[in-house]
């Protein structure tokens, strides 16, 4: 491994920027300092100002003070081309591909290699692509559209383009939220090869062992301001999480032991054709079952096929003793069944409405009289589901897309136990949230299993699922192959179900 | 460059897509504000040219002339609403009168002629309806697939032969005022279905779920809405309404042909955008709509009074509806202009 | 890094080749499509075969395949210019009263002028659609709206008449070499040339990008809003010069020339493969939609078919080839699905 160089000049030093958009003060005093092969990682909660930052180095935002040094020279970009063209490239979160053009297209638009006469070279756009993906060690055909790609595979995908670049700088917005856990291997080899090649290598997750697994250096922000930097050897998870917060947190995971009820969501010989086949297991009142496997299992697929977003081909689901129609959500909820999506932005909130019409859009019904919504009820829910999460927020009739992603996920779920469900498919719970709201979310889900809720929680965080669940069911490749209790689980037994290294599993 | 490659969580106050007001019904009714303005403002120009525009016999016209267009806008708003669009609306009116002018020439009586004119806007709805929520087809395409479709199968029926003949009675349903007050039939039901749209939706589950669908459907449908049954049941809805202004503009007529208000759909579209419902879907009143027929019938009809060339009715449309959507706009398009030219010298 | 990946591994490459031939295919399929219908026709009416009506079918699509061309780049960046069918209007009408009051002008000055004309106009779509952002929809369909009520102004009941044309001019539209007529090989030239542009040069390839991911586009430092513009224009001056080839086809233009020529337009980019949502699709593709199109046309005349079936095919046309394509898109993502599968079991 290459030590970072810090004799070197920093590859790139960011001082005391600050932005605001209108009121806001979305950045204060942010500062970092990369150095040449390094891999830093950039911490602090949601609304610490990380994203800000990172949009300045791209040149998406122009920072309101402050100076930008890219190697030795001053530079203010004015636009995301400058920002590349000094050698920055950022991998955001959310892969920003062009599905319908191809994967070498992808890395070269704008700037494909031309032949005389200032036409496109083809060939010698496939024959570049093909030497990065050599570089990075993957199998990816340069000619096929982009759409489709798996989002490990998109990622795959910007991270050629930030090296076909001669990058320098990289910088990556949670590049491993959405992906499992040997994808996420994958992925710092790749930083790995990044950084013996010189470059410096920004990492923002909110995945603390992940961040001590893979990175040099640490700079930690809150509030819009920079707090420290150092290096990680000198810090403990603890201490991370103190600088972040600005204060001590409880035990992340409260667990607090439940009396097992009935069984109240029993799915038997669940079939999706081509996503997943025969599906069994049930989870009774008061218990949390965590549903575990690698991204592309199919945790998703059947969490939504039981809620009946998606139709399933053959089995059947029961909830509380009757069998529920196929695809019909509707129904799922009359039985009381509530979910809480994967995706909060696209399938959790309606963005652009208010928090209280986004916290009754699931109790509509309920909320009318003589056929009309009644407002004063629907205020009334959602003040008392507010004050229930603890709902941080400006005015009830904010949209929710102002509020911060922790809040955000409390409007969903604030969503659905306006519902009072019995049973609660959650999907999820926890990503792309700061640490302190992350363990709020966790005391709500035990006070659910207290007043004696099933919970089907998916997660691909193993400590929260180690944490929180009383049975784990694991899912390879669309199957079912090993439950285990709490007393069994660990993240060994886990990880060997889930990427197949089972002896002896169920046939 | 620009701010909307902003992607969130940055806290910029960002505009809406389309700029207008995120939240049309709280704090203060923006663009509704500004159409009532632009009607008074219509009404005082208007009389100002000429002084016997402000009186009945106007408003009795203005009515007669808007109010088929005015019936169609309210089923086309509420699919636009959900972010789709209808472009058939107008091929439907002709569809529909053509055949309840053949039915009729055939011998059947008027009433059961009716009832079948209303049963093909129901049919051809629900082919609309089908062919966007079953096979996922945009509705765009679809609606002007049937766009032609219809329009041809209307003129199949019908050819170029036109049926009139109709009872007296019904006639002058299409013609004459109701009873005792001065607005014709078309304008009295127009009035009718706007305040029960306007109910259902700003006041009920159902509305709810409509500007639910328009904002995220993903959404809606992850929250038990049923998006593709709403969306359905609009199309049928818009199928119906647009044959039953195919049977009031037959009786105004008092003829049927297939090429009955032939390129109408683009003056029905232009009006619910004018009223400021977003082509986005999810944001739009009742009231904006209804305020957007009644400046384009005032402005029309004074047109008409002042005997201006009829093509100038179609410029002042043209610019009523794109100030209508800069307006709202200008001021971020401003502010965009000028971070430019700064970062240009700065 | 690992050494096994040097042979790239074959059970990658079949499926997405297939799928990616399927893509491909659109081209030849709409030209198989045409041979069928003509054959077909040929079989039934072997008149349809004879030169005259040859030379019909390529000149009676060339207008619309010229059209085609300018929407299809404007499509593919996620707009839509619904403004096309005014500005041929408008220009036809210029050129012609152009050659009314200087008779001795020279021919080509007419192609120009109707070229300038569109190209403002279209710049001016392209400018408030990207400065405002307004969507462009709305923008060009108020610009359908505003160019047309100014084209009937001007026309004022008047008309260009034949005899206004010169011989030189009117040639483009009747002439033919080896068969072909001029105004034919006109557009083919172009369609052939917008069609290798948009394969092979940065700023082509950009309007893709622009259209399948807006916001990456920018973020991958895109000038969107100077292609965006740029592809406005383009369909504009294409509109112009189409224009001034209508004159040069009819010799007679009154205030409708071009009317609805707008949904005809799209009708055909879909049936040649546009994606209605940007982001896919061919100029060659479109043009041969518009030929598609216009073979069923005259294929139903010359079958002695009723005339008045026209528009019903026509439409339920579209609305097949839109099901289908639909069809089609999900067999290729599932046969990549398929594939990015094998390659994971591998």
């Amino acid at each position: 491994m290459t030590e970072p160089d810090h004799e070197a000049p920093p590859a790139l030093l960011l001082e005391k920027a600050s932005k605001s958009f209108g009121a806001v003060h979305a950045l204060i005093d942010g500062s970092i300092t990369l150095y040449p092969g390094e891999a830093h990682a950039l911490l602090g909660e949601n609304g610490a100002g990380k994203s800000t930052l990172v949009k300045i180095l791209a040149g998406v935002h122009h920072p309101d003070g402050g100076r930008l040094l890219v190697g030795d020279r001053r530079v203010s970009f004015s636009g995301p081309a400058a920002a590349r063209d000094a050698g920055v490239s950022i991998i955001y979160q959310e892969p920003t591909l062009f599905p319908d053009l191809s994967v070498a297209e992808n890395i070269f638009v704008g700037r494909h290699p031309l032949t005389s006469g200032r036409r496109i070279d083809r060939a010698e756009m496939r024959r570049q692509t093909t030497a990065v993906f050599r570089q990075l060690g993957v199998q990816l055909d340069p000619d096929r559209p982009a759409r489709g790609l798996s989002v490990a595979d998109q990622q795959i995908v910007e991270i050629a383009k930030a090296l076909s670049f001669n990058a320098n700088v990289i910088v990556m917005d949670e590049p491993t939220a959405a992906l499992a856990t040997v994808e996420v291997e994958r992925l710092f080899e790749v930083m790995r090869a990044l950084r013996e090649q010189g470059a410096a290598v920004m990492f923002i997750s909110h995945r603390l062992e992940e961040v001590f697994e893979s990175c040099q250096r640490v700079t930690i922000m809150r509030d819009g301001r920079f707090v420290k930097t150092s290096a990680i050897e000198k810090l403990t998870i603890d201490d991370v999480i103190r600088s972040m917060v600005g204060r001590d947190l409880d035990a992340l995971f409260p667990k607090t032991q439940t009396t097992r009820g009935d069984e109240l969501l029993e799915v038997e010989h669940l079939s999706s054709e081509g996503v997943f086949s025969d599906i069994s297991f049930s989870v009774r009142q008061g218990e949390i079952v965590g549903l575990a496997g690698l991204v592309g299992a199919g945790r998703s697929e059947v969490a939504r096929a039981i809620f009946g977003i998606d139709r399933r081909t053959s089995g059947t689901v029961t909830v509380g003793g009757k069998q529920l129609p196929n695809g019909s959500p509707l129904a799922a909820m009359a039985a009381g069944v509530g979910f809480v999506p994967e995706d909060r932005r696209q399938q959790g909130l309606v963005m652009d409405l208010s928090i209280d019409h986004n916290v009754a859009l699931a109790s509509l019904r309920r909320l009318r009289r003589l056929g009309l919504i009644r407002r004063s009820s629907e205020r009334n829910l959602a003040n008392a589901w507010a004050e229930k999460l603890q709902l941080t927020f400006g005015r009830m009739k904010n949209a929710v897309s102002t509020l911060s992603g922790g809040n955000q996920q409390k409007v969903v779920l604030a969503k659905w136990l306006a519902r009072r469900p019995s049973v609660l498919i959650i999907d999820e719970p926890t990503r792309g949230i700061d640490i302190g709201t992350k363990a709020e979310v966790h005391r709500i889900l035990d006070e659910l299993v207290s007043d004696g809720v099933a919970v089907l929680m998916i997660s691909s965080e193993l400590p929260e699922v180690l944490g929180m669940a009383d049975r784990v069911l694991v899912l390879r490749e669309g199957r079912l192959v090993s439950e285990l209790s709490r007393a069994e689980a660990d993240e060994a037994s886990i990880m060997r179900a889930a990427t197949g290294q089972l002896q002896g599993s169920p046939a | 460059m620009s701010d909307t490659a902003t992607r969130a969580p940055a806290p910029a106050p960002l505009p809406a897509k389309d700029g207008r007001s995120p939240m049309p019904l709280t704090g203060l009714i923006r663009w509704e504000t500004a159409l009532v303005g632009l009607l008074v403002a219509t009404l005082v120009w208007a009389s100002s040219e000429s002084a016997t525009f402000l009186n009945t016999t106007t408003f009795f016209y203005i009515g007669l002339n808007m109010g088929e267009i005015a019936i169609m806008a309210l089923p086309l708003m509420l699919i636009v609403m959900t972010g789709e669009i209808d472009l058939s609306v107008a091929s439907m009116l002709g569809l529909s009168g053509s055949v309840l002018g053949y039915l009729f020439q055939s011998g059947w009586s008027i009433y059961p002629a009716i009832v079948a004119a209303l049963l093909v806007g129901a049919a051809g709805g629900a082919l609309n309806g089908f062919l966007v929520t079953r096979l996922s087809l945009p509705s765009i395409a679809v609606t002007i697939g049937t766009l032609t479709l219809f329009r041809g199968l209307a003129e199949v029926i019908l050819g170029t032969s036109t049926v009139g003949g109709y009872p007296l009675s019904l006639v002058k349903v299409g013609v004459e005022p109701i009873p005792h007050t001065h607005l014709s039939y078309s304008i009295g039901i127009f009035i009718v279905l706007a305040v029960v749209c306007g109910v259902v939706l700003h006041l009920t589950p159902l509305g709810r779920s409509i500007v639910a669908v328009g904002l995220q459907s993903e959404t809606a449908h992850f929250s038990g809405i049923r998006v593709n049954r709403i969306k359905f049941g609009l199309y049928v809805l818009s199928g119906v309404v647009s044959a039953f202004a195919g049977i009031l503009f037959t009786l105004k007529n008092s003829s049927a042909r297939y090429d009955a208000g032939t390129g109408l759909e683009l003056t029905v579209v232009a009006i619910v955008l004018f009223g400021g419902v977003s082509i986005f879907g999810g944001r739009g009143t009742v009231l904006g709509v209804v305020l957007a027929v009644a400046i384009v019938g005032c402005v029309n009809q004074s047109l008409t009074q002042l005997n201006e060339d009829p093509q100038v009715q179609k410029i002042v449309a043209g610019v009523l509806l794109l100030v209508s959507v800069i307006l709202p706009n200008s001021r971020v398009a401003l502010q965009r202009i000028r971070a430019r030219t700064r970062r240009r010298t700065g | 890094m690992s050494t096994a990946v040097e042979s790239p591994p074959p059970v990658v490459e079949a499926p997405v080749r297939r799928a990616e031939a399927l893509l491909r295919a659109r081209e030849l399929g709409i030209v198989v499509a045409i041979v069928v219908v003509f054959v077909l026709t040929t079989l039934h009416n072997h008149a349809f075969a004879k030169s005259g009506s040859l030379q019909q079918l390529l000149t009676g699509a060339s207008i619309i395949a010229l059209l085609a061309v300018g929407e299809t780049l404007v499509i593919i960046t996620r707009n839509v210019d619904l403004s096309v069918g005014s500005v041929v209007g408008l220009s036809a009408y210029l050129v012609g009263d152009l050659f009314v009051k200087h008779p001795g002008m020279p021919v080509i000055l007419g192609f120009v002028v109707g070229t300038g004309i569109g190209l403002g106009i279209g710049l001016v779509n392209g400018l408030i659609t990207t400065v405002t952002r307004v969507p462009s929809l709305v923008v060009t369909l108020a610009a359908l709206y505003i160019v047309r009520g100014i084209d009937a102004l001007i026309v004022h009941g008047r008309r260009i008449d034949p005899i206004s044309v010169p011989k030189s001019y009117s040639v483009v539209g009747y002439k033919a070499i080896l068969g072909v007529p001029w105004i034919a090989i006109i557009v083919t030239l172009i369609v052939v040339a917008v069609g290798y542009a948009m394969r092979s040069f940065r700023s082509s390839r950009e309007l893709y990008a622009i259209g399948s991911n807006p916001e990456a586009a920018t973020l991958a430092g895109i000038p969107a809003g100077r292609r965006v513009v740029t592809a406005f224009a383009i369909s504009g001056a294409l509109a112009g010069l189409s224009g001034a080839l209508f004159l040069a086809e009819y010799a007679t233009v009154d205030a409708t020339a071009g009317n609805g020529y707008e949904l005809s337009v799209i009708a055909a980019v879909v049936v040649g493969g546009v994606a209605i949502f940007g982001g896919s699709g061919t100029v060659i593709g479109a043009a041969l939609g518009a030929l598609l199109l216009n073979t069923i046309n005259q294929a139903l005349v010359a079958s002695r078919i009723s005339a008045f079936w026209d528009q019903a095919i026509a439409g339920g046309l579209l609305l097949g080839t839109i099901a289908f394509d639909r069809w089609l898109s999900l067999r290729i993502a599932r046969s990549l699905r398929s594939a990015e599968g094998a390659r994971r079991d591998v």
